[in-house]
């Protein structure tokens, strides 16, 4: 077996790890717990009156234009870490390119600012 | 004879289980340490009553006492509530938990699986348990769940940014992605990265509090605005995991920070002979001082306003980040 599939075996087998730890303690709490539904305890909570129209209402989601910003910088990052680690490597050439690619990608978020999508109003 | 026991960890499966059953014990162990000192430290702060008095001497009883209550309490499902969802969600942010211990090195030789793309990796799976959080917020069909819910994915893929940019600085310096391979490149260089990135450890620690929902930036779950936020429909043990899950991610994240930028498992002045033995106390350490400021944050500080959370990560950290990572390659690159 390859030193790679092993590496990523034992992820996954951690990543599992996180369901099975769920499951067993809620499995042995389940036998001590008391389970007494009813109609009242089952109702979803808003302050202890009854809740007023449905509970997935619709919203202005004022965090898509961050979900955006976010989309172009993460990429950025996943860009940015192949070349951190060869920055001696590459030389000033690698750096130059470097900061070329990144005042781009901050003049898009300067722009972003200028045009007050940042701005709550 | 001790010889042919430890021969039987070579074998990659039995080697596999002991590591499993290793952090299975850990996670809530280091929660009950964590949470242990989060309600003495309040108590201290605050002047509070049980963590005193519970039990009789130093207040031991007051976390078995929250453990039992825990145990015996009803496990409700809101009839409205998505149930596969909202049963998935806590699983999902312990995934994203339990993995980030594969890569944090306890000392040399001493991590469950030293991944060439370490660091890479574990800020990628930190961000699983947005995914969680979102998830629990929108299942549970409730008012303050979905807000807590779009506030901590707005927050979370806010911060997100500084946290990995801040990561780039010492990466440049080690040369590598490898976590063990940061703490050495610190050992031959003979100071820990935080002499020169003391910009990126700061705006690590910044955003590693806000991807924790801690105070000062815990407006998902805002107590006196959104009742628990997206925990609000949440009881018994699937509640207890999102607070297990927040403890052993102030135990991770401070791991992180710890060996990114404070030299890990090393201090200077240690020889290197015997970390393996005071390796791990060493990142105990560093890691519980960061954990105890992170727990004295807590109660120093007010809750920021939404919006401010958000200038402060679009408008400072992350133009400071970009700004550091500018700074680092060129003094490496020239110098």
């Amino acid at each position: 077996m390859s030193t790679y599939f092993e590496s990523y075996l034992t992820v996954g087998a951690f990543a599992a790890l996180g369901v099975v730890l769920v499951l067993v303690m809620l499995g042995v709490a389940s036998v001590l717990r008391p389970n007494k539904p009813n109609p009242g305890k089952q109702l979803t909570y808003e302050c202890g009156v009854d809740p007023v129209g449905a509970g997935w209402s619709q919203t202005y989601v004022r965090y898509y234009v961050y979900g955006l910003l976010f989309l172009i910088f993460d990429v950025e990052a996943v860009f940015i870490f192949p070349w951190a680690i060869n920055v001696e490597r590459l030389g000033v050439f690698g750096l130059v390119e470097m900061l070329v690619f990144i005042a781009i990608l901050v003049l898009g978020l300067v722009y972003a600012i200028r045009k007050k999508v940042l701005r709550w109003e | 004879m001790l010889e042919t026991v430890l021969d039987i960890f070579d074998n990659f499966w039995v080697a596999l289980g002991a590591k499993l059953l290793l952090v299975a014990l850990l996670i809530p162990l280091i929660g009950m340490v964590i949470g242990f000192a989060e309600i003495k430290l309040s108590a201290k702060m605050q002047a509070r009553m049980g963590p005193y008095f519970a039990g009789g001497r130093w207040g031991w009883a007051q976390l078995i006492a929250d453990g039992i209550k825990f145990f015996q309490k009803e496990d409700i499902i809101p009839d409205n509530a998505d149930r596969p969802v909202f049963k998935t969600a806590p699983m999902l942010v312990l995934v994203g938990t339990v993995a980030l211990f594969v890569v944090i090195p306890f000392g040399p030789g001493l991590i469950f699986r030293d991944l060439s793309v370490g660091i890479f990796y574990a800020l990628a799976i930190s961000s699983l348990s947005t995914i969680g959080v979102l998830m629990a917020g929108w299942s549970s069909a409730n008012k303050y769940s979905l807000i807590g819910g779009l506030r901590a994915a707005g927050q979370l893929i806010a911060y997100e940014l500084p946290l990995v940019l801040a990561a780039v600085g010492s990466v440049i310096m080690a040369g590598t992605m490898s976590m063990s391979g940061i703490v050495e490149a610190q050992i031959t260089a003979g100071y820990p990265y935080v002499i020169f990135q003391f910009v990126g450890f700061g705006i690590f620690m910044v955003a590693a509090l806000a991807e924790l929902t801690r105070i000062p930036f815990d407006m998902p779950i805002a107590e006196s605005e959104l009742v628990m936020g997206y925990l609000t429909e949440y009881s018994g043990f699937r509640f207890l995991f999102f607070f297990l899950a927040e403890f052993a991610n102030m135990f991770t994240m401070s791991a992180i920070a710890a060996t990114l930028f404070l030299g890990g498992y090393w201090l200077p002045g240690i020889p290197t002979e015997t970390l393996e033995f005071v390796g791990p106390v060493i990142l105990l350490a560093k890691v519980f001082l960061l954990a105890f400021a992170m727990i004295w944050f807590r109660w120093t500080f007010p809750r920021f306003r939404e919006d401010q959370l958000q200038t402060l990560a679009w408008k400072w950290l992350i133009p400071l980040a970009l700004a550091n990572i500018g700074a680092t390659a060129f003094f490496k690159v020239v110098l």
